[in-house]
């Protein structure tokens, strides 16, 4: 009985998310552009689908995958844990004992943005749109070991309490660089990659492991350093996604 | 067996494969880092049956109904040839899908109890709501003139490079000057905006308008609208916080 309600909650609220992009996109398809849409009823079905399978991914997220990765974030950045194994609580720690969090954030950020459905959609449409240059699987692996990397060195800017614009600033001109240098072709992708990995999987996850560690560590500021996160996470799949491209460029004209 | 089931359980497979390095991920930490037993054994089965049914579903949709709209309302602009009702709709697009996204109400409310934590609205929650709404229409704003900006890049063909890069310029000179407290808040806004929805529409009108304009590549023209969308909301967010 209990699922039912959840069920019918969770429909009910993508529904409203979705409300506003079916009244735009079915507004201007009759209003300005006046034509049949091709193919209406499987279009018709196909929001129905993206409907059910969103409030059921949502539902299923909220019921085993968020409540175990929240509490895999407080205990791993439990003091208590984190203690553990060293002489004495009078031991000041030292950013290396957070290994388990760096460990942890890498791991968690590489296997949510494997999952994220927005990024398989764009990472489709890529491959459909370069003839096959640009594999799914590619793209996919290249982005998410790119947000792995940025969660990671996101955590270690939370112990080490680094204002987060030095690591920005450092990303943007890396990624400015490498836009001279890599293949043309992969320069619109890379830099829409940033802005596709982090929505509904990754975003929860990763804000709870960021706000988790900002409480635990002295000195630590949640609400100035319990954010950021996420920057990094849209930031630096932008290089892995050109190194990619570079990396795939260069192998192919050492095999000619 | 009929072939649609065939269908149906090879993409269910799919979905699984997806989401086996999360399974991974938890199962190891839980089991062999934290040694701690699983709470609700049950509850975490149904909920990945769920994700992976969802899932499925979700890429099925994909396929039959957002990519193909997208495509052709971008067609019919093309054709239709009005300049000014594209940049409506894609501004619309833009503003209105990213007003009532989940993630920014929640980001606005935490914003609005930093802003008040640090003295630079009133404690009230009178307060605190309006610069949360008023964070929220500031963002949503961004993204639609995002959109705006992407489509007016694909018309004319220029070259995505130097408009990022003026934007990363913009975002390092905000930093410079915006209060402390939001610049976290702002760079992470960048992120939140982009929904599960919006992103596979966007891509698909960016592409669907490459390929309709003479002259443009879908591959090098099509790709970038999200890349501005992630972009403006970091610099307006920081712009309403020198503001108010």
């Amino acid at each position: 009985m209990e699922l039912l309600t959840q069920i019918f909650h969770t429909t009910v609220n993508t529904v409203y998310d979705v409300i506003p992009i079916a009244a735009i996109i079915f507004g201007f398809q009759f209003l300005v552009i006046r034509q049949p849409i091709p193919n209406l009823q499987r279009v018709f079905f196909g929001f129905i689908y993206v409907l059910i399978g969103l409030s059921l991914f949502l539902l299923g997220l909220e019921k085993a995958l968020f409540p175990l990765g929240r509490l895999m974030a407080d205990q791993l950045t439990n003091p208590a844990f984190i203690y553990d194994g060293l002489e004495s609580a009078l031991y000041t720690l030292h950013w290396a004992d957070y290994y388990w969090v760096y460990i942890f954030a890498f791991a968690i950020g590489f296997s949510t943005t494997i999952a994220e459905p927005s990024l398989i959609a764009v990472a489709i449409k890529a491959s459909e749109v370069s003839g096959g240059a640009i594999g799914v699987w590619g793209l996919r692996i290249a982005v998410a070991i790119g947000v792995a990397i940025g969660i990671s060195l996101g955590s270690f800017r939370i112990v080490t309490g680094t204002p987060i614009h030095y690591f920005i600033i450092t990303g943007y001109i890396i990624v400015v660089i490498q836009t001279f240098f890599a293949p043309k072709m992969i320069v619109p992708l890379a830099y829409d990659s940033g802005g596709v990995t982090t929505s509904t999987v990754t975003v929860p996850l990763v804000a709870a492991l960021g706000l988790g560690l900002a409480e635990t560590v002295p000195g630590r500021n949640v609400l100035i350093d319990g954010f950021g996160l996420i920057a990094f996470a849209s930031l630096f799949p932008i290089m892995s996604v050109m190194a990619y491209a570079q990396l795939s460029e260069y192998r192919a004209r050492r095999s000619q | 067996m009929n072939r649609p089931l065939i269908a149906l359980l090879k993409s269910m497979t799919g979905s699984l494969r997806d989401l086996l390095p999360i399974i991974l991920v938890i199962a190891f930490f839980q089991l062999f880092v934290l040694q701690q037993p699983i709470p609700n054994f049950l509850d975490i089965i149904i909920g990945t049956l769920f994700v992976v049914m969802g899932l499925t579903f979700f890429i099925y949709g994909l396929e039959m109904g957002l990519f193909p709209i997208g495509e052709s309302m971008a067609n019919a602009f093309a054709k239709k040839g009005s300049v000014t009702w594209l940049l409506i709709f894609a501004f619309a697009l833009g503003f209105g899908t990213t007003v009532a996204e989940p993630a920014l109400i929640a980001v606005a409310a935490e914003a609005s109890q930093v802003a008040a934590n640090g003295g630079m609205i009133g404690k009230s929650d009178a307060a605190m709501a309006s610069y949360a709404s008023g964070l929220r229409y500031t963002v949503a704003f961004s993204v639609g003139l995002a959109i705006v900006i992407g489509v007016v890049r694909i018309l004319k063909g220029w070259s995505i490079q130097y408009m990022i890069m003026g934007g990363y310029a913009l975002v390092v000179i905000m930093t410079a000057f915006a209060p402390r407290e939001i610049i976290g808040i702002a760079y992470d806004s960048g992120g939140v905006t982009t929904s599960t929805i919006t992103v596979p529409l966007v891509t698909a009108l960016g592409i669907g308008l490459a390929t309709a304009i003479k002259g443009r590549n879908p591959m090098i023209d099509g790709f970038g609208l999200i890349a501005f969308a992630s972009l403006t909301p970091m610099i307006f967010v920081m712009g309403y916080g020198m503001i108010i």
